[in-house]
């Protein structure tokens, strides 16, 4: 069969069961949109911001577990791009990312609307190709697919010249595999590694299991689950890794890090075995790496090779899925007999007891945490809540027990505001079934504020929890422990009227100013299932997030709300940001 | 510790940025750089010479490692290997220093590949060492120019 370069393209995308594309179209990709105009598979959800384009491929990624597809012309649409491709790469969501490029005799030219693709997103992809003939068009999206939902998922792109959108060729079908001699996609453990794993869980005396994203992106939730209750070891996860293991579980102490809990740092400082799943030891969670767990031994399960000994030495490295390893650990477990921990769980129920999470409430005022919980109550628990960032981000993770992987969307790694909108827009189309929300702050709802009018024409119905501190509260808050309350720039003047702003987009606003309003706000906005609700509460200015492990700070030195002075600069931790 | 890393890589346009690239973008150290195609007309070999501690280049070796264009990553200062490498000096032609520069070659099997009225070209290719020795001896000479090429190695043993 001849076909040009754009049907070839369109035919591969619908072998690979693309169901959504988020893209924007331009000069050099028309000859794309031509022939996905007669595709009647796949949907285009035509973005207003090409930055919007890839967190909604990337939403859409996190919520159904599939590989997102985002399409961008040259030059502009592109650099608009590459935003949404760092933030997915940061937090290894599997992900193609078809860009046009100016046609291959004029490259290198400063032709119109050319930027150099390939180099620009080098440092933020798994891997990137340039196209110039059509001839290596359907291999080349096959290679693409294929590195970016194996071994540790990541955005690839493909940069596609004009011309070999245009020439024909004859199209054979999608390549059935590929092979690539330079890349290894899936791992197999080594069983000694097993072994030695199993070997000091069986001596530990003080366990923690430390799960990250990779239990969520490695679908590991149930290994996790089973793995866990068979050792009764307490267990923590990161800001990725929230619903792999259910939060509201005896089990679970929390988040750890910088804003987790009382309980999980205290345990992960004392902790004599930890057993990091998924998880690469970020800055946020180790804080002073000097500090850092000074009693335990490491074990640590990861596909990436270069995850493991990258930030801090490990004694035991399993190499490998997740699933696979908490399979053949459980399995080496299986009729051993574990150490008593009664004292370690006795230890921890103190830490728990602290109760980290408590604030107080003020009169007038209301407080943010109260209304993640008044979300959690009116949800049940059960939606999807995507976030931007900032403080509400930490609050929502915080007062929001997920129970379920894939419900917890945010971006960790890279923390780029205006992903929160774009993501729930995806989040929606994956799964319309469920309810969708976007908690974010007056800050980063207007870096990518024009997605409203997309989720107008696609008809996502999302609720909108506008955490209004008027302030860029995450900075606030620094700036106040820190730079001795100096506030540069961090308050935001003539903000709009954000519920007129969300009926002129064609949805609904309501404003909540009142603590007795609140619920019956979220009440109501939760009954619309057919329209988007922009909830606008304007919320303590003043509050911060705690507890938290001001930067240089070891995790058994935590600020608790109310209870400890915030010390002012350290030298040593500002440098950690 | 000065580690040689050898890798064989796909012969394709961008598989070169993309290992210096990775370098800067992760603060790790290149001391040399070489590359050329091989025997296999669709691989290339590369050989970087880094200065770091164990975990640095161990971090090196897996980032590389994970480079889609990269087929294979070979640590040479950890198995028997050869290096060499060359170096051009181009210095000045200065009839009263001849005799001297004359055996300082000759003691370092270096050799004058090109003389024209006012300089001369010296080769010399071993061992970096060599050069360097090379070099110090001459340091009463006018050297003019230098061109070194950076290491390069290969393995001893028959399959690694
Ligand atoms: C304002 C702000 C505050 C923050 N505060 C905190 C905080 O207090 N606490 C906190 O935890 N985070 C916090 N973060 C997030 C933090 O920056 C990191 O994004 C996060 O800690 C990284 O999570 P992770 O270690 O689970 O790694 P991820 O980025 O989720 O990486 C996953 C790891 O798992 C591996 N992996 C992937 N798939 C698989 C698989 N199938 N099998 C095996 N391994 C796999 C990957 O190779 C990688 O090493 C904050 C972020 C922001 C923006
Ligand atoms: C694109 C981008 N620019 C800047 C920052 C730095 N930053 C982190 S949090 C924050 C403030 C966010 O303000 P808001 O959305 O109102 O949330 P709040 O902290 O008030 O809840 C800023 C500016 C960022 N994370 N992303
Ligand atoms: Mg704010």
């Amino acid at each position: 069969m001849k076909l040009n370069g754009a049907q070839i393209l369109v035919n591969c995308l619908k072998s690979e069961n693309v169901s959504h594309i988020f893209g924007y179209p331009g000069g050099a990709v028309l000859h794309i949109y031509d022939a996905l105009d007669a595709c009647d598979d796949i949907i285009h959800v035509l973005v207003r911001h090409e930055q919007g384009a890839v967190h909604g491929a990337d939403g859409y990624a996190r919520v159904s577990g599939k590989c997102g597809v985002a399409l961008v012309t040259s030059g502009p649409g592109l650099t608009n791009a590459v935003t949404g491709i760092a933030t997915a790469y940061m937090d290894s969501i599997p992900m193609v990312v078809i860009s046009g490029q100016v046609s291959s005799a004029v490259i290198g030219n400063d032709a119109f609307q050319e930027v150099d693709a390939v180099g620009i997103t080098r440092s933020c992809v798994k891997h990137n190709f340039l196209v110039k003939d059509v001839n290596d068009l359907s291999n080349i999206v096959k290679k693409a697919f294929h590195i970016a939902t194996t071994g540790r998922p990541a955005p690839v792109l493909i940069d596609i010249t004009k011309d070999a959108t245009i020439a024909v060729c004859e199209f054979e079908g999608y390549p059935k595999s590929i092979n690539m001699r330079s890349y290894q996609g899936e791992i197999t453990i080594d069983t000694a590694q097993i072994d030695k794993a199993q070997a000091l869980i069986k001596q530990a005396k003080k366990p923690i299991i430390y799960s990250g994203g990779g239990s969520v992106i490695g679908n590991a939730s149930e290994a996790l689950r089973t793995f866990t209750r068979r050792t009764n070891f307490p267990i923590t996860q990161t800001l990725m890794g929230l619903g792999a293991y259910p939060a509201t579980d005896r089990q679970s102490l929390g988040m750890l890090g910088m804003h987790g809990s009382y309980e999980a740092n205290m345990a992960m400082h004392y902790s004599d075995c930890i057993i990091a799943i998924g998880a690469r030891f970020d800055d946020r969670i180790t804080g002073d790496l000097d500090k850092f767990c000074p009693y335990a031994k490491i074990i640590h399960i990861d596909i990436d090779p270069s995850s493991v000994g990258k930030i801090i030495g490990v004694d035991v490295a399993v190499i490998g899925q997740v699933n696979d390893a908490l399979s053949a650990i459980t399995q080496a477990l299986k009729d051993q007999e574990l150490p008593n921990i009664k004292p370690w769980w006795q230890q921890i129920e103190k830490w728990r007891a602290v109760d980290s999470l408590s604030y107080q409430t003020k009169a007038g005022v209301i407080k943010p945490q109260s209304v993640i919980q008044t979300l959690y109550e009116v949800t049940q628990g059960e939606a999807i809540v995507t976030s931007d960032v900032g403080q509400h981000q930490m609050w929502a993770a915080q007062y929001y027990p997920f129970d379920e992987p894939r419900r917890w969307i945010n971006s960790g790694g890279l923390g780029t505001m205006g992903f929160g909108l774009p993501a729930a827009m995806g989040a929606k189309l994956a799964d319309p079934a469920s309810d969708v929300v976007c908690v974010t702050g007056e800050g980063s709802i207007q870096m990518m504020l024009q997605e409203l009018s997309t989720m107008l024409q696609y008809h996502t119905p999302v609720k909108i929890i506008n955490l209004n501190n008027g302030y860029l509260g995450m900075v606030r808050q620094w700036q106040e422990f820190f730079y001795e309350k100096r506030y540069a720039m961090s308050y935001m003047d003539a903000l709009p009227d954000f519920v007129k702003l969300a009926e002129s987009y064609g949805h609904m606003g309501i404003k909540v100013d009142k603590q007795e309003n609140l619920k019956p706000a979220l009440l109501e906005a939760f009954k619309q299932k057919d329209c988007t609700v922009f909830v606008d509460i304007l919320i303590d200015p003043s509050e911060n997030v705690f507890p938290m492990i001001p930067s240089g700070a070891g995790h058994h030195e935590m600020l608790l709300a109310g209870r400890d002075k915030m010390k002012t600069k350290n030298d040593k931790g500002l440098n950690l940001v | 510790m000065r580690h040689i890393i050898s890798l064989q890589l796909e012969n394709e346009s961008g598989a070169l940025s993309r290992v210096a690239g990775l370098f800067s973008a992760r603060g790790f150290n290149i001391e040399s750089l070489t590359v050329a195609p091989t025997n296999d007309k669709t691989l290339s070999r590369m050989t970087i010479v880094s200065i770091g501690d164990n975990t640095i280049i161990e971090q090196i070796i897996k980032q590389l490692d994970k480079l889609i264009d990269v087929v294979k990553v070979t640590n040479l200062t950890a198995t028997k290997h050869v290096e060499r490498e060359l170096a051009l000096i181009k210095i000045n032609n200065n009839p009263n220093s001849q005799i001297e520069i004359d055996s300082i070659i000759d003691a370092h099997g270096a050799k004058i590949v090109g003389v024209s009225a006012d300089t001369y070209i010296v080769e010399v290719a071993g061992k970096s060492r060599r050069i360097n020795d090379f070099l110090m001896a001459c340091d009463t000479f006018e050297i003019l120019e230098i061109s070194r090429t950076g290491v390069t190695g290969v393995c001893q043993k028959k399959e690694y």
